[in-house]
């Protein structure tokens, strides 16, 4: 089943108002990441508004989608994409933001924010968590049914590119390919950049899709900021029962204002009052 | 209770018995190793829940944190390793991804103190309460003996929170029994002496040998008791100064690092609440290295003689 223009249409209006709410809360907090926000929000809002099985009115529902943000400096696309949906209102997250005693901590915190699926922040650790709930879930799958997988449950990550330079997501990697996790299906924001300068300059990534082909998982490479693009990959992804699959989205890290855009100082930087303006009058 | 032959057995054995009666006990109890499921004594669970066990590979990292994405999906994750890798290696991903979550998995470090003893000193750990007990969240669990390891395996499981056990490799003395109480955060004196003029708090196998002490000194004239201190965080602050309330001295005994250890936090309470003379017994920031058990607690100052001179010390400073 493909996506429709009109949906694609809708999601396009919903990256949009996600990014603004990115840009507000940014410049209300006065320090964050601006570019992994803005570069993702495509993908954010395809998860939130179509992919993810999941109901903001019931956020601990046990038959929900998992969604493990494995990169938590991005979490101004995760609160704003989140709000937009519905889980707690626009208003508190642009207030509240890396405020003293809110629950939009610097990087995600599940104590302050339950609706959470995990604290995050350190990189690196993400996948493996997201392996050790998709295992969770086949095993009680396994034991209900004599063998028989029943459970349609999803398991995403969303990592970013330069945090594949720590060596758990290696060994996460793996083991998802031995445990034949085909639950699980891994975002990779390859946006290039990473806090001090280009991934391939500081580490090199590449040839980044061979080696998770080289480590057995199903892979595919997209453009991150198109949804009918998006939706294909997740369509595939969906179908390995025994595999474990990553999407390697391509993003222009900053996008949608061109003042942010492709540039590492933007990685780690909130936009000024005065820049904030300037952007949100480009996100019309 | 310090008979001359006791039955020797060591903790991390007592722990595989424990999982076990965990896993009978409970469906959600998983256990994961990172290729030390012998060592960690994890087979005999292994073997009778095959499809409740997880090897994951020499990767503790990622241990770490698939437990806790288990735990989070409401199953009971046992992990096991050698004490230098889980806590050492992966002690970031336990504290971000199992504490800062205050996921219920259970940390199971084997080999810890200088039990690893012809390995060297790479492999033994002297710094795992120091490591664990520092983390919010955390429940430290240091057993004295085999039937202690399983009954804090068994207690591990039912609590909902992170708790890291301590193992020993070492075929040590059976201390107590099956009848002896085990709670988690209780403090147990297992000999009291009448108007102490020390008191011994020990925790881990090593127990054993303040025992001796304790009862060897009582011999000529000085009276000691002796407490059991099992769960090192949270501390039973209660029973610990009252014991220093009543010797008016304390000497800590503990098979690891004096800087951050079992007396570091005895110290910490005792500073505050009710400050008397303290002498610790322990490794004085020194790294392990080859040798028999016992030469090396000898070598590293961990024996029943230097135990004695400890409460010997102690004594002088109540002046």
């Amino acid at each position: 089943m493909s996506i429709s223009q009109e949906k694609i249409k809708q999601l396009k209006q919903k990256a949009n108002e996600i990014r603004r709410t990115v840009i507000e809360t940014l410049v209300n907090a006065g320090s964050g990441h601006t570019a992994g926000p803005l570069g993702t929000a495509d993908i954010f809002a395809y998860l939130f508004f179509h992919a993810l099985n999941h109901d903001p009115k019931k956020p601990d529902w046990s038959e929900r989608d998992r969604l493990i943000v494995s990169n938590g400096h991005i979490c101004p696309v995760l609160y704003a994409a989140m709000a937009q949906a519905g889980y707690f209102p626009v208003r508190d997250l642009i207030k509240g933001l890396r405020k003293f005693g809110s629950p939009f901590q610097g990087h995600p915190q599940r104590k302050f924010l339950p609706v959470l699926e995990t604290s995050s922040g350190p990189l690196g650790e993400g996948l493996s968590q997201a392996a050790g709930m998709a295992l969770a879930e086949r095993m009680s799958d396994i034991r209900r049914f004599d063998g028989c997988l029943t459970s349609s449950k999803l398991f995403f990550c969303i990592l970013s590119d330069a945090e594949l330079q720590e060596g758990n997501i290696w060994e996460a990697i793996m083991f998802a390919n031995k445990e034949q996790l085909g639950n699980l299906i891994a975002i990779v924001d390859r946006n290039k950049i990473q806090i001090g300068g280009f991934t391939e300059k500081i580490m090199p990534l590449e040839p980044l899709r061979e080696k998770w082909e080289a480590f057995n998982w199903h892979t595919a490479e997209i453009n991150g900021h198109d949804f009918q693009e998006l939706d294909e990959a997740i369509s595939a992804a969906k179908e390995f029962s025994t595999k474990p699959s990553v999407i390697i989205a391509h993003t222009i890290p900053g996008k949608s204002v061109k003042e942010f855009e492709n540039k590492p100082e933007w990685h780690g930087r909130a936009p000024s009052k005065e820049e904030g303006e300037k952007a949100l009058k480009e996100l019309q | 209770m310090t008979n001359q032959q006791p039955k020797l057995k060591s903790t991390r054995a007592g722990f595989g018995e424990g999982l076990v009666l965990a896993g009978e006990k409970d469906k959600r109890v998983v256990a994961l190793t990172a290729d030390l499921k012998e060592s960690v004594c994890m087979s005999v669970f292994a073997e009778k829940f095959p499809e409740r066990f997880i090897e994951v590979g020499v990767a503790e990292q990622n241990l770490a944190g698939v437990a806790s994405g288990m735990a989070a999906m409401g199953k009971i994750p046992f992990i096991g390793s050698f004490a230098i890798f889980s806590p050492g290696r992966n002690w970031e991903q336990i504290r971000t991804t199992i504490c800062y979550n205050n996921q219920p998995v259970k940390i199971i470090g084997s080999h810890a103190g200088l039990s690893a003893s012809a390995d060297g000193g790479s492999h033994q750990m002297l710094e795992d309460i120091a490591l664990t007990r520092v983390l919010p969240n955390m429940i430290v669990l240091s057993p004295c003996d085999a039937i202690e390891a399983k009954k804090m395996a068994v207690a591990a499981a039912a609590i909902n929170k992170p708790v890291y056990i301590r193992l020993s490799r070492a075929e040590t003395p059976i201390i107590t029994s099956e009848e002896t109480p085990f709670e988690i955060g209780k403090a147990e004196m297992v000999f009291e002496a009448k108007k102490p003029k020390v008191g011994i708090i020990a925790t881990g196998p090593i127990l054993h040998k303040a025992l001796i002490a304790a009862k060897e000194l009582s011999e000529s004239g000085v009276t000691v008791s002796v407490m059991n201190l099992a769960t090192i965080k949270p501390l039973d602050e209660k029973v610990v100064i009252k014991l220093a309330k009543e010797t008016g001295a304390i000497v800590t005994v503990e098979e690891h690092q004096i800087a951050g250890g079992m007396g570091s936090a005895v110290a910490e309470l005792l500073a505050q609440k009710e400050p008397v003379p303290i002498e610790f017994v322990g490794v004085r920031d020194q790294f392990g290295q080859t040798g028999t058990y016992e030469e090396l607690l000898n070598l590293y100052g961990l024996s029943v003689l230097k135990i004695k001179q400890a409460v010997r010390r102690v004594m002088k400073k109540k002046g």
